[in-house]
Parts: C-alpha cells; structure tokens; sequence
C-alpha cells in the first residue's frame, strides 16, 4: 500500500485553500453513499482535484469513493463536489430516501437476493 | 444473474447503478471488522476519513476554524454490487465512545449495523450495542472466532445484555461464506423488523446527515 493516508498530512492551510474556506456547503447533501456521475470531461486551468473527480465519475462512483480517491476527508470532499454540481458538471444520485424510516421491503428482497448471488 | 464473482474485478459500478445502500460494521480495536469488510468485498478495502470539530455545534466547521480542534478517525469501507441498480457499501467503523460522530454520520439512513464481538473482550461491544439501540438501528451481534475458549450464546447474550430478538450468529470473518452468511442474517432480521413495525412507523433516528 503505497497511498498515503488521507487528511493526516494536509496542513489546515491546504484544506482552508482547497475549499475557498468555506466550512459546508448549503446546497444538497451528499450523502457518503450519493453515487457521482460525471456530466463533463475536466478542462484545463480546472483546479486539480475538480479535474481528478471528473475523471473519477466517469461511472457512477460514491462520495466516500471519491474522498478515499483524493485522499482527502468526506467533509472537505462534499465541498468540492458541491461546487461541481452547483455548476453543472456532476449529477448525483442521492439514495432513495430510508433515513427516517425503515427500509422499505422490496429493497430488502433486493439485497438479500444479491448478497445470496455472491 | 451471476454478475457478481470471487475476484475483486469490478473496479467501477454499472452505469445504472443508482441506489447506494449502508451497513455498518462497528467493534472494538482488531476484532475483524476490516477482515470481514475484505472477505465480501469486491473491491480492495478503501480507507478514508471524517473530520469534525470539537469545538461548539458547528456541523461542518473543521475548515473554517482552521482545523484547530479537528478531530479525525479513520473508518474504511467495501462494496458490493448487488444488481444493475443497488450498491451496498460496507463500513468498517470502531465502536468506542470517543467516535460517537463518525457514528452518527455513517448511520444516518444506514439499513442496519453488525456488531463484531470477539468473546474474549465481550466488555468492548456494550457501548456498541447501547447507541445502536438508542439510534434504534437495527442490528446482529456476530462473534468472530479467534479459537478461545468457547462460550455459550446464552452466556454472551446474558453478557451483552442483549434483547431475545436480536440474533446472534457466530462467524470466521476470514470466511467469505461466513461473513456473507452475517449479513444475509442481517437483512432477514430487518425484514422481521419491518413486518413489526406499524405502517409508515417514524424510525427514531435523532441527528440528520450533515
Ligand atoms: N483467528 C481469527 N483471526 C481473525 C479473524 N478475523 C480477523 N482475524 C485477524 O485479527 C486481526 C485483526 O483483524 P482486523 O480485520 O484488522 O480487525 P479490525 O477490527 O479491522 O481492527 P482495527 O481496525 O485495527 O480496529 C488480523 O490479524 C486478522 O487476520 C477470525 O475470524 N479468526
Ligand atoms: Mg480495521
């Protein structure tokens, strides 16, 4: 395992210049399992780490996927990908919503017949 | 449909895949969590992180206050791809108190928890149990054999004070089959779970996502 762990060597000066310095983003939540899905190819003079997730959601791709790819935390990886998608060039497929409710059913049936095709 | 193989060999998911699912693995230090993450998994074990800001209230706050109080843990996570549209992600989270907001985050909108045990450290699962209860998130307690002396079920429930409806299973988390065999417990349990519960019930998770 070459890949350096992610956040414990970004001083707060490169996390602060990363994210403009804004501390959370008000639009959508990302959920550490909402799937990117790239709408555009990177351009140049992008910064980098907008870039490198473009290249990244070229398939669906989850947030925490994306964070673990970056090596960068979830909470400064929401940020970016909040700037992306207020500008158009990610969508994102939020899970369909269970968080206040008990899992439906019919998803169950779903997982189980998956994990039993393993 | 057997899309799904043994080889770690589906680096990106289906371009239909639309609905990413959570179950969260918690334990104490070095009981297997990351070992049974890598027994079903069809990925390498990914490692990231969450931050959070000791400091006040404040959600999301860690990059603004310059991370003065920031605190980080480390929790990773694998993938199964369940069908063209599902994506079950697996997190492998520690479960003593001091990380209770990396809890928080990971279980909102989780579909259920397992809790690792390894018997020989019983007293390390009780905080475990304790907030997944009070999270009313549902759950499996799994004991991992590392070969000690064998306990009982009756004993480890007794122990962990476990109510008669949570299962129990015993497992070999370097076991795909097993480790396999633990969640699909788990999902049967939720589907009793859901059966119980009254129509359109409120589940009482107290704190949304971030
Ligand atoms: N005998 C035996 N050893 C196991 C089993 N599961 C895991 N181990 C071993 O126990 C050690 C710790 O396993 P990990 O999967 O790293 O545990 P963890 O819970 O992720 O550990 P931390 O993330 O450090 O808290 C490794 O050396 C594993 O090979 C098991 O079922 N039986
Ligand atoms: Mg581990």
């Amino acid at each position: 395992m070459s890949r350096v762990r992610p956040g414990r060597d970004d001083s707060p000066d490169r996390l602060y210049t990363l994210t403009g310095g804004r501390s959370s983003s008000g639009s959508t939540a990302f959920d550490v399992v909402t799937l990117v899905v790239a709408e555009s190819d990177p351009v140049p003079g992008m910064q980098s780490e907008h870039a490198a997730i473009l290249r990244m959601c070229r398939f669906p791709t989850a947030v925490v996927e994306v964070a673990a790819g970056l090596g960068l935390p979830v909470s400064i990886t929401r940020i970016l990908l909040a700037d992306l998608h207020d500008t158009g060039r990610i969508s994102a497929r939020h899970p369909r919503p269970t968080s206040y409710r008990l899992p439906d059913h019919d998803i169950l049936e779903q997982v189980l017949v998956g994990l039993r095709n393993l | 449909m057997d899309s799904v193989t043994s080889e770690p060999q589906h680096r990106t998911l289906s371009s239909t895949a639309d609905n990413g699912l959570k179950i969260v693995v918690v334990g104490g230090f070095g009981v297997g969590k990351t070992t049974l993450v890598r027994s079903v998994s069809e990925i390498r074990p990914l490692n990231t992180e969450e931050t959070m800001s000791q400091a006040g209230e404040g959600i999301d706050d860690t990059v603004g206050v310059a991370a003065k109080t920031a605190t980080t843990v480390a929790f990773d996570f694998g993938r199964i791809s369940l069908d063209e549209r599902n994506v079950l992600y697996l997190f492998g989270a520690p479960g003593q108190e001091r990380f209770w907001f990396l809890w928080d985050r990971l279980f909102s909108g989780t579909l259920g928890a397992v809790v690792l045990v390894d018997t020989r450290r019983i007293a390390d699962s009780w905080y475990a149990v304790d907030r997944l209860e009070h999270h009313g998130t549902p759950f499996v307690v799994a004991c991992n054999d590392f070969g000690g002396a064998a306990h009982g079920p009756e004993a480890i429930r007794e122990a962990l004070d476990l109510a008669d409806e949570v299962p129990l299973v015993f497992c070999d988390a370097r076991s795909r089959e097993s480790s396999k065999q633990v969640l699909i417990a788990l999902v049967e349990h939720l589907k009793n779970v859901v059966a119980a519960a009254p129509e359109g019930a409120p589940r009482p998770i107290p704190e949304p996502a971030p």
